[in-house]
């Protein structure tokens, strides 16, 4: 959609150059997304030290980057990378919002130290779009209005998208059950079940 | 949060030596879903991490021998969908299934899920907080006696501390009998679960028999027959994604209709994760009855000392068990 961001402009904003100067790099922006490796890079060793250089893939594109040992994977993305797609709610891993898939697994950004993340592959809301076209999921929470505020939907797409493919959306229980670590505080559980549930069926399908 | 420095190992020995040269305050992090969270409310404050998440060979899950092996860094939710496991051992897997949200589950560890920490909200209240805590900073005091105890514990509680101990993968391990293994700088050895949780007393802010600088390698469980008549009941406040405010760890060998020998562990009414022999007493040589069940549940309780606010916990810890007893007595072994 029109406020997904360009990968380009995400991975590296000039603003961003110009705050961490050479501590950020990123590789093969001019290298076509089909010329790169498929798989993420085997996980490699890091550390020690208080500040690291981190090599990682983030929606497709790698990224290479110093931190701060103690940074989250969320205040990575949304302070220094500006992927504020994925929202921050609890910061205690009890609410969902910050949902992403770390070598496709759902996990809570704010509970995962951005270190964890050398050498995997990480998706985020901004990364699952194709170009303008939606994901499938994307879509089922515009068709069953899903949502009032809007905070948690990034957290709920991105668990949506995992529950199916675990293959734990085979009911509306099971999909309530496994989805129980994304709160709404708008109440459109209703919304939510009923998009999973027609996400699965087009996901299954393709 | 302080600043701390990370380093990631890729073998157990590398890991201990990180350790070691890193000092007193070094911790080890796994899926760091207990430790983070508590570096940032400043109740955990490492100046070392090194991380055993990725420790190669860690996550081995073995059903085949004479004993299920659990290697420590396998993670919860691959632990809870183990397909030998879901079968023969419905215990265990639904202690892990009922626990945490999918995400959790994806990144905690079964070895570190058993070093979770008490969410007891004085506890969490954090550093500097205005409440006291014994767990948190010994000699402090006890804001939860006598305060908003609705959650606390009502067996094997002390004047120091009536902090639940949080786990449900730790109750079912405790009713199977498990073993814990670990390693350290003086060499591997095992734990009994039955040994690796610390009663409160007058040192609360010990929990658990572990040593300085030692890793949770694995956990090994021995293969019983009550397994597939098994079942971990877990009651909340709300239908999923909540601590219990009590739950049942039951497994039951059968002699016809006659109990031979019942597994029973609590968890979410007690200090640390309780193995009820009084129970397991009442039901053994038994045909079960739900009203027999529930006199069994009765007795783990007959030496509860409820607070303000959770006596509740008493008869919904004995209704939670004799549910239990019947769900497991109902499975096919």
């Amino acid at each position: 959609m029109s406020d997904a961001p360009e990968p380009d402009r995400v991975i590296v904003s000039r603003r961003e150059a110009l705050e961490v100067g050479a501590g950020i790099a990123v590789a093969g922006l001019a290298v076509p997304a089909e010329a790169q490796a498929p798989a993420a890079p085997p996980a490699r060793s890091i550390g020690p030290g208080t500040t690291l250089p981190l090599s990682t893939r983030i929606n497709g594109r790698p990224v290479s980057i110093d931190i701060e040992a103690r940074t989250s994977l969320l205040d990575l993305l949304r302070e220094r990378l500006r992927l504020t797609g994925t929202k921050k709610g609890c910061d205690h891993g009890q609410c969902g919002a910050c949902t992403v898939h770390v070598d496709g697994r759902r996990v809570a950004s704010c509970l995962t130290l951005a270190a964890k993340a050398e050498g995997r592959e990480v998706v985020t809301i901004e990364g699952i779009s194709d170009g303008e076209t939606l994901h499938p999921m994307q879509q089922a929470f515009i068709d069953q209005d899903a949502l009032q505020c809007g905070y948690c939907t990034p957290g709920q797409i991105m668990a949506g998208i995992a529950c199916v493919r675990e293959g734990h959306a085979g009911s509306r229980a099971e999909i309530r059950e496994f989805m129980g670590g994304n709160i709404c505080r708008c109440g459109a559980y209703v919304g939510i079940v009923a998009a999973i549930e027609q996400a699965a069926t087009q996901m299954r399908r393709s | 949060m302080r600043q701390l420095t990370y380093v990631r190992a890729e073998t157990i020995d590398e890991a201990i030596a990180a350790h070691g040269r890193a000092g007193a305050q070094a911790r080890y992090i796994a899926g760091g879903t207990t430790l983070y969270d508590l570096m940032k409310l400043g109740i955990e404050q490492p100046a070392h991490l090194i991380d055993i998440a990725d420790i190669q060979g860690s996550e081995r899950i073995d059903t085949n021998g004479d004993r299920l092996f659990f290697g420590a860094g396998a993670r919860m939710a691959d632990v809870a969908e183990d397909r030998v496991v879901r079968r023969d051992y419905p215990v265990l897997a639904e202690s892990l299934a009922k626990a945490a949200s999918q995400q959790l589950r994806n990144m905690a560890s079964v070895g570190g899920n058993l070093l979770q920490r008490t969410r007891c909200p004085y506890f969490r209240n954090g550093a500097g907080g205005v409440y006291p805590c014994n767990k948190r900073e010994p000699g402090t005091g006890c804001a939860a006696i006598g305060g908003l105890d609705r959650g606390q514990a009502v067996l094997g509680i002390s004047e120091s501390c009536t902090a639940v101990s949080p786990g449900d993968w730790p109750v079912a391990l405790t009713a199977l009998d498990a073993e814990i293994l670990l390693s350290g700088p003086a060499g591997p050895r095992s734990v009994p679960v039955a040994d690796f949780y610390l009663l409160p007393g007058g040192t609360p802010h010990l929990e658990f028999a572990i040593r300085p600088g030692e890793i949770v390698t694995g956990i090994a469980v021995p293969k019983t027959d009550a397994g597939r008549r098994s079942t971990y009941h877990k009651i909340r406040d709300r239908e999923t994604y909540a601590f219990a405010l009590a739950s049942a760890a039951i497994a039951l060998s059968m002699d016809g209709d006659r109990v031979r020998r019942a597994h029973v562990a609590l968890g979410g009414v007690a200090t640390r994760p309780w193995r009820a022999r009084e129970t397991e007493a009442l039901l053994e040589g038994q045909r079960l009855t739900r009203e027999r069940a529930l006199a069994a549940g009765r007795a783990a309780f007959a030496g509860a000392r409820p607070g303000t606010h959770n006596g509740f916990k008493v008869e919904l810890g004995a209704r939670t068990i004799a549910d239990a007893v019947m769900i497991a007595a109902e499975r096919n072994a």
